[in-house]
């Protein structure tokens, strides 16, 4: 698929919202205001992208020349054409709150609490929002880059449980 | 921090008179792996299930961060344990992907050989255990025969039979022996025969048409909606291989058939794993016969490219190539960019998706595991079906918790 093509297909559906587009060998990613990342992911799936392949965020914290914390990305397929497309957007302590896709895409239900579990962000609306991987009481967000790779000692400190207690 | 065990959370109005809770997992035999369900049982009838993941969890995403491209390979070994080999071509072709290398003709099939080894290992597996589950230990025990030959090649390419660690950026370890070669001519040979048995065994055995047919059915939306891939995508209709569809490695070079199945249940899963095996032993023979011979690293690669073994020993110009590419300090720089990159793994779409800020190690480096998006799965799947087939339908959407966690 050309440039133009996708340009047509995409692009020109987005331009009401302030988005802006780069491309990184042959990989099409578009950047998005958090506000408007909802009716941006509901305009791309009405064009065909079907399939949200994932979640991800990445911690911005040591990255050189980085002005936003937090960096949330969206991974999109359509499944007819095979077209990929990455939405990124950044995040900011303390508003750390994007809306849910839970309802565009089942697939999202587990990887927002993914990213919940691994950063923080907290998703508006999803209908069963908890860690997924960690403890319910683990109160830090591991991948985050001011946590150590060591932990903070969570594992030392785990209450044991003994034959005879439990 | 605070750590105390939390209060049992309040049922509310969904609870009824007369539900059972039950704990399914997280030892279990039939999880296979680390995790636990909690099902709703109305008598034999399942309500609803909620699985509850991260027993395994230890943390791979965040050494990605402090280990270089080469040294994560050790890692990415242990997430899919069925399929080592194929998550180690995942995550270098990710990296290639993003550092802009092109690999050598010779490279490209020893890795498409491999991978699809791989492809035969992972099913045997999954087949083999679907059936152990549902009943039929016979099967199970033919293709783990299998299984075992293909350990011993793994054990000859690379010295070690579970977490070969093969792969390395631009190219491989080694390069393949002959003796390898014949190992693997041998096994295609043999290997429809092991499988001719057990489609006698089990495509027209009644009991175990009777378990999976019609049971945990996924159409084809649900299938898109909810993310999934690979041979779960498949076997409700979604005609999507990456293979075929992006191709990557040498899959362009060959002739093969993307299997699909339309009715999506448990036995459709099952069937496709089936017949991919034989496409991937198709693959594996046309790649054999027109393996083409030359280095395994391109030439001009530099640093990127690790010296062989016998030059470190043997030369002092091996041994200061060899520290100039693992010193952190002399190490080449990546490009400042992000890079998601996808490859089929046995059970579905796998793909890292890498952060560079221009060391010779990931920023961040985020894998998208099939496993975790087919279980999220599950309890749709699940809904309305009995206790019985909670394990059928589990086994066929082989999921390994090592890659669920991570």
């Amino acid at each position: 698929m050309s440039e133009s093509d996708w340009q047509s297909k995409y692009v020109q559906r987005l331009t009401r919202f302030t988005v802006s587009f780069t491309t990184y060998r042959d990989q099409h990613r578009i950047r998005v205001e958090p506000q408007e990342l909802k009716q941006v992911l509901r305009e791309l799936l009405d064009a065909g992208m079907d399939m949200l392949i994932d979640i991800t965020a990445v911690d911005l914290l040591e990255y050189e020349g980085a002005t936003d914390r937090f960096e949330v990305i969206y991974c999109l397929l359509n499944t007819e054409s095979g077209e990929r497309l990455v939405v990124r957007t950044y995040l900011n302590e303390p508003d750390m709150e994007l809306p849910s896709v839970t309802d565009l895409w089942r697939a999202a239900d587990w990887l927002e609490r993914e990213v919940y579990d691994m950063y923080g962000v907290r998703f508006i609306g999803h209908p069963n929002f908890k860690r997924l991987l960690l403890p319910q009481e683990f109160a830090s967000y591991p991948l985050r880059k001011d946590y150590p790779v060591k932990g903070r000692g969570e594992r030392h400190n785990f209450p044991v449980i003994t034959r005879a207690k439990s | 921090m605070p750590l105390e065990l939390l209060a049992p959370e309040a049922e509310g109005d969904s609870k009824r008179e007369g539900l059972w809770t039950l704990n399914f997992g997280p030892q279990h035999p039939a999880t296979h792996t680390t995790l636990r369900l909690v099902l709703q049982l109305d008598g034999e009838l399942v309500l609803d299930a909620e699985p509850d993941i991260g027993y395994l969890h230890s943390g791979f995403e965040k050494l990605a961060e402090v280990l270089d491209f080469n040294q994560y390979v050790t890692i990415v070994d242990r997430m899919n344990y069925i399929s080592p080999l194929a998550n180690e071509i995942a995550w270098h072709h990710a990296v290639e992907k993003l550092l802009d290398i092109e690999l050598t003709p010779r490279c490209k099939y020893i890795r498409t050989i491999l991978a699809e080894l791989m492809r035969i290992h992972d099913h045997l597996l999954c087949v083999g255990t679907c059936i152990l589950d549902v009943g039929g230990a016979t099967a199970f025990m033919y293709f783990f025969n299998e299984r075992e030959r293909i350990y011993e090649m793994c054990e000859r390419v690379s010295g070690q039979r579970f977490h070969t660690s093969f792969t390395r950026v631009g190219g491989l370890l080694y390069d393949v022996t002959d003796d390898w070669l014949s190992m693997v001519r041998d096994f295609v040979k043999r290997f429809p025969q092991t499988y001719d048995d057990v489609c006698r065994l089990v495509l027209k055995n009644r009991i175990f048409i009777e378990r999976t047919s019609g049971v945990g059915v996924l159409s084809r939306e649900e299938a898109i909606n909810g993310g999934a891939t690979g041979p779960v995508a498949r076997a409700s209709g979604v005609q999507r291989d990456l293979r075929r569809d992006e191709p990557y490695l040498a899959y362009d070079d060959f002739d093969f058939d993307v299997v699909c199945a339309a009715a999506g249940d448990c036995f459709s899963r099952f069937h496709v794993r089936m017949l991919e095996m034989m496409e991937s032993l198709k693959i594996i023979q046309q790649a054999l016969e027109n393996l083409p011979v030359g280095p395994i690293f391109p030439e001009g690669l530099g640093k990127v490219a690790l010296p062989e073994k016998r030059e470190v020993y043997q030369s002092i110009e091996g041994l200061i190539h060899h520290f100039e590419s693992i010193m952190p300090n002399r190490q080449v720089p990546a490009p400042n960019e992000s890079m998601y990159a996808a490859t089929e793994s046995p059970n579905g779409e796998l793909g890292y998706y890498i952060v560079s800020d221009g060391s010779f190690r990931a920023y961040r480096a985020r894998t998208r595991p099939p496993s975790l998006v087919h279980f999220a799965l599950f309890p749709q799947l699940i809904r309305g079906c009995m206790l019985s087939d909670v394990v059928a339908v589990l086994g066929s959407l082989n999921i390994i918790a090592a890659e669920l966690d991570r």
